[in-house]
């Protein structure tokens, strides 16, 4: 994979706040992590803990009453010759000319419904043909020569008849190839992935990682895979990044997470997956507790409350920064102490 | 549902509003202080006598009015003198009437007891035969009120048992109530109406008219509940604990009683509260026609229609007045509705 | 679509037959007949009606027969096109509403036309900026708007347009053109005229759908669909205009079914108020004189209309949403 070992994205202690009228909710509080070109980073936690905020954050897309009050997410910009430039993207406009070219041109999302994410009253076609002309300066027949190839691309059949159908027509998987399509038609750099293949089913799931894999190493683009599966992590990413109540935990490459987590919570999380090993009639380890409402966040460390590892006096004083734990590997956590 | 409904604060201003209203149409003798029929030729279309408070200390009083025929339109023009004093009092006795239908009294908000014969009172001035306007308002208040009240009573009557019906039974009942209210719905319904309110024999009394009238508004009025209803029965249906209360082996009757009808009840309060000012603005557009009730009954229709042409009211615009306590009681009744519509259902609309 | 088309056009049928059958109740219901109109009329312009003439009459209408054949042949005389004579002006029924048929359906539909141009772009600012300035603003009016009947704005505004501007602002013709046959001057001066009625009647319909509009697009604009079309580097009117404007105004469109009723029935009223000369008016002198064919024939017609009104809007539906226009053709 041709990389000078830069990241294409870094985000710096990204904080993006909720105000509605009750209160302030932190959905995310200070995350951060790396993109590099050609790998999948994996970003995990259970619902709530702010990975979707965390791609709508990237791309400047999240609703009111959200918004970004800190941090820093600095995009490689492409093809330049200083190959340190780069753009903040969390300083831009978000109705502005600049982010717009870089959505769906530089960074792409694809959703976890694949229903609810094409309109329900225009074609399949109409809308991958609008992304195009947008990002090119390609006519209508071009563009849409351009969005039947991709279509066929990604494994629809017939993609000249397919693309004037509606999202309702098409069968789940091929609601989601036609997504992946979609995202891709401008060949972006970067594809955010917000759980693409939970609203699947298992053999379908599969079809859809292999595509994406595929497609990864065609285009050579950088992947962020949002997910609560452990498994399709495990299969997929080069780096992990673990969140909880809108931090990031635990981070490190993908086979350090695995196999020697750091942080509690992601050994409880790994705990939590049936393992075929098991022996029969054990009880499937949960997380004790519950995720705390996002209006009473407890002081100190997020997890202190459910850590089986808790240091009373400490934990619940104050909030533990990453430290690292192992090659490429931190954790947020004071069970190691910081190096001097 | 009750603290939601109260964080909702229009609702609230609205929901007094339409209790005082109320409290209008039970006390509407005690309010008004002439009988609605009572006129007099000597005080044809008198404006307005707006009330004083002070004259070197409390003392309530309006002014007396000085007649005179103009000698060229031959219309009897009144000028307000300030030297006349007619003093008000709260309170003072009247004509006399039976509270609540049962008591009699002769007590009345205010009035000018005791006062010569020609010190007269007529806050809101006079209609063309000489009769007071606030106090026949007040008896309006309570036929237009009372005929919304009831015709949204059989309104709710038959979209509850025919919606109930629709959305429980389904199949060929559901079939045939849907396009009876698709029909119903795409009909005009003012020209319906005043073709049946046409219909009815002039020979009878008021209290038939009023009922007839009643009867017909609601015949029509019914299928917004019977949608609401059921909407509500269809969707529940589908609801797990429905379900499990099927599988547990209850009877129809005791999931229709136990669990459908409480958890929906609210949303019928609402629909109800919103479909109350179409009644009120249906008898009155009938009345203002001529076809609703008719005079010697008094409402805020029949009220209105002294207003109808445009000559009236440049002479006399306080005939206009009855479209004040119209707009407010419909504008209370969405308010509350509103309120009662979001607390019942948080996240729909 | 098919499936669709025939369901609608079957219902519009049955409605259709239903409106007659209405209409028929409306001209048999009052006392007598009308022959016993005809002579009560006639008696009371001081004519005289034969014993014979009468006979003919009955005859003629059929009033001796049972009331479905009565019905029955009143069916064929207006499929024929012959409504009966209207009594007041011994003339027939056709003649006498005349213009005023295409008059009110000229003031109705225009007040329909003004009532999306209105509630359509109000609606989409309010959802989108929702709790602004002009949301509020736009709420308050509405509230007004659906407290008010349309026959008190007509007074209201009737009253404030003779007391600060001295001027009737009432009718649909200038007197010039009242009696004058049709020009174009003369369309020309009805289009001058149709705004303040087409606003009265349209107002309250504006603010019902007004919260429509705003509380479909408000629905909506939180769907993935708005979130993806935005990823996709699509500027932000593009992303409302495109997208959820488009899905909220299925529901929108589906409105104009009782919409069109409900103007319709609004402008009885409001003609009367603004002397507009439409079936309104007339509609009422014959119900009042108990002129029950003239009368009948209105709301017959008036029902005829507002029906084939609600198809042309289904058939509109049909031609914007795919879901319905595809529906069995998986």
């Amino acid at each position: 994979m041709p990389t000078d070992g830069r990241p294409i994205l870094e985000v710096r202690e990204l904080r993006t706040y909720f105000f509605p009228e009750e209160g302030t909710v932190k959905a995310v509080d200070g995350a951060s992590f790396e993109v590099f070109p050609g790998r999948t980073l994996g970003i995990v936690g259970e619902s709530g803990c702010g990975k979707s905020v965390t791609a709508k954050s990237i791309l400047r897309i999240v609703e009111r009453p959200g918004r970004i009050v800190g941090g820093a997410i600095h995009l490689r910009r492409e093809g330049g010759t200083d190959p340190a430039a780069t753009i903040d993207l969390a300083t831009l406009d978000p109705a502005g000319l600049e982010i717009r070219h870089i959505r769906g041109g530089d960074i792409a999302l694809v959703f976890q419904e694949p229903m609810t994410s094409f309109s329900p009253v225009h074609s399949i076609g109409n809308q991958m043909v609008e992304m195009i002309r947008v990002h090119t300066r390609l006519d209508k027949a071009a563009a849409r020569e351009r969005a039947v190839e991709m279509l066929r691309l990604v494994g629809i059949p017939r993609p000249d008849r397919r693309i004037d159908e509606y999202a309702f027509q098409l069968s789940g998987g091929l609601r989601q190839r036609a997504m992946i399509a979609l995202a891709l038609s401008c060949h972006p750099r970067i594809l955010i992935a917000d759980e693409p293949t939970t609203a699947l089913d298992v053999t379908t799931q599969a079809q859809i990682l292999d595509l994406l894999r595929h497609l990864q190493a065609q285009e050579r683009m950088a992947v962020v895979l949002i997910t609560h599966n452990l498994g399709v992590v495990a299969e997929m990413c080069d780096e992990v990044v673990v969140m909880y109540l809108g931090r990031v935990v635990e981070r490190g490459p993908v086979d350090a997470i695995f196999h020697a987590p750091k942080h509690p919570y992601t050994r409880a999380l790994l705990r939590s997956i049936p393992s075929i090993r098991a022996s029969v009639r054990t009880k499937l380890p949960t997380i004790a507790g519950s995720i705390p409402h996002p209006y009473n966040r407890p002081p100190g460390c997020p997890f202190h409350p459910r850590c089986p590892d808790v240091i009373r006096g400490v934990c619940d004083r104050s909030e533990p920064g990453p430290r690292p734990v192992g090659p490429g590997q931190t954790a947020s956590c004071f069970l190691y102490e910081e190096s001097p | 549902m009750w603290w939601r409904f109260r964080r909702h604060k229009l609702a609230m201003v609205g929901s007094v509003v339409v209790l005082l209203f109320y409290g209008v149409v039970l006390f509407a003798d005690f309010f008004a202080y002439a009988a609605p029929t009572a006129s007099e030729a000597q005080r044809s279309l008198l404006p307005p006598q707006p009330l004083h408070w002070l004259d070197g200390g409390f003392r309530p009083h309006v002014y007396g009015f000085s007649g005179r025929r103009d000698p060229v339109t031959l219309k009897r023009v009144y000028t307000p003198d300030p030297a006349k004093k007619i003093p008000v009092r709260f309170f003072a006795r009247g004509f006399e009437y039976r509270l609540l239908g049962l008591i009699p009294a002769d007590r009345h908000l205010v009035g000018v007891e005791g006062a010569a014969a020609e010190e007269t009172l007529f806050l809101l001035g006079t209609d063309e035969q000489g009769r007071d306007l606030w106090s026949r308002l007040m008896y309006g208040t309570r036929t237009s009120l009372t005929i919304g009240l009831l015709g949204v009573t059989i309104s709710l009557v038959l979209g509850v048992l025919l919606g109930g019906v629709s959305g429980f039974c389904g199949g060929g009942f559901d079939t045939v109530i849907q396009r009876v209210i698709e029909i119903l719905r795409s009909i005009p319904t003012i020209p319906l109406w005043l073709g049946l309110a046409a219909a009815l024999p002039s020979s009878w009394t008021v209290g038939q008219v009023y009922f007839a009238i009643t009867l017909i508004i609601s015949l029509i009025g019914w299928t917004e509940l019977a949608r609401v209803v059921r909407g509500r029965f269809l969707s529940l249906r589908e609801e797990e604990f429905v379900m499990a209360a099927e599988l547990a082996g209850s009877s129809q009757a005791r999931i229709i009683l136990t669990h459908l009808v409480p958890s929906f009840s609210s949303h019928i309060i609402a629909a109800t509260t919103l479909a109350l000012p179409a009644m009120i603005i249906s008898e009155t557009s009938l009345s203002f026609l001529g076809l609703g009730l008719r005079p010697p009954a008094v409402s805020w229709g029949v009220l209105l229609q002294q207003a109808q042409n445009v000559q009236a009211l440049a002479i006399s615009p306080w005939l206009l007045t009855p479209a004040i306590p119209v707009i407010v009681v419909i504008l209370a009744f969405n308010f509350m509705g509103d309120g009662l519509r979001d607390a019942a259902d948080p996240y729909g609309h | 679509m098919l499936a669709y088309l025939a369901r609608r056009l079957a219902l519009a049928v049955l409605t259709i037959w239903a409106i007659t059958v209405l209409s028929f109740v409306i001209i048999k219901l009052p006392p007598g007949d009308y022959i016993t109109s005809y002579i009560a009329q006639m008696s009371a312009s001081g004519g005289f009606v034969s014993e014979a003439e009468v006979q003919a009459l009955r005859r003629e209408y059929g009033l001796d027969q049972p009331g479905y054949v009565q019905y029955l042949r009143w069916m064929t005389m207006v499929l024929h096109g012959r409504f009966g004579v209207a009594l007041e002006w011994k003339r027939p029924v056709s003649e006498v509403i005349g213009d005023r048929l295409w008059l009110t359906m000229v003031v109705s539909v225009a007040a329909i036309v003004v009532t999306w141009a209105l509630a359509m772009p109000i609606g989409i600012y309010s959802a989108v900026r929702q709790y602004s300035t002009g949301d509020y603003v736009a709420t308050f009016v509405g509230f007004i708007g659906l407290a008010v009947p349309s026959f008190m704005l007509a007074l209201i505004l009737l009253y404030l347009g003779f007391k600060y501007f001295n001027a009737s602002i009432g009718g649909l013709f200038s007197d010039r053109y009242a009696e004058a046959p049709w020009t174009l001057a003369k369309v020309w001066d009805l289009a001058r005229h149709l705004p303040l009625p087409t606003l009265i009647l349209g107002f309250a319909g504006t603010a019902q759908l007004v919260r429509i509009m705003r509380a479909n697009l408000l629905d909506e604009l939180g769907k993935p669909y708005v979130v993806t079309a935005r990823a996709r580097g699509l500027s932000e009117w593009r992303v409302i205009l495109k997208y959820p404007v488009r899905v909220a105004l299925n529901p929108f469109a589906s409105t104009i079914g009782y919409l069109l009723p409900y103007i319709v029935s609004g402008s009885i009223i409001v003609s009367l108020v603004l002397g507009l000369p439409t079936v309104g008016p007339l509609l009422l002198r014959a119900l009042i004189a108990q002129d029950m064919f003239l009368a009948g024939t209105i709301v017959l017609l008036l029902g005829v209309l507002t029906v084939v009104g609600t198809f042309l809007s289904d058939l509109l539906l049909l031609w914007i949403d795919p879901r319905i226009r595809l529906e069995g053709k998986q």
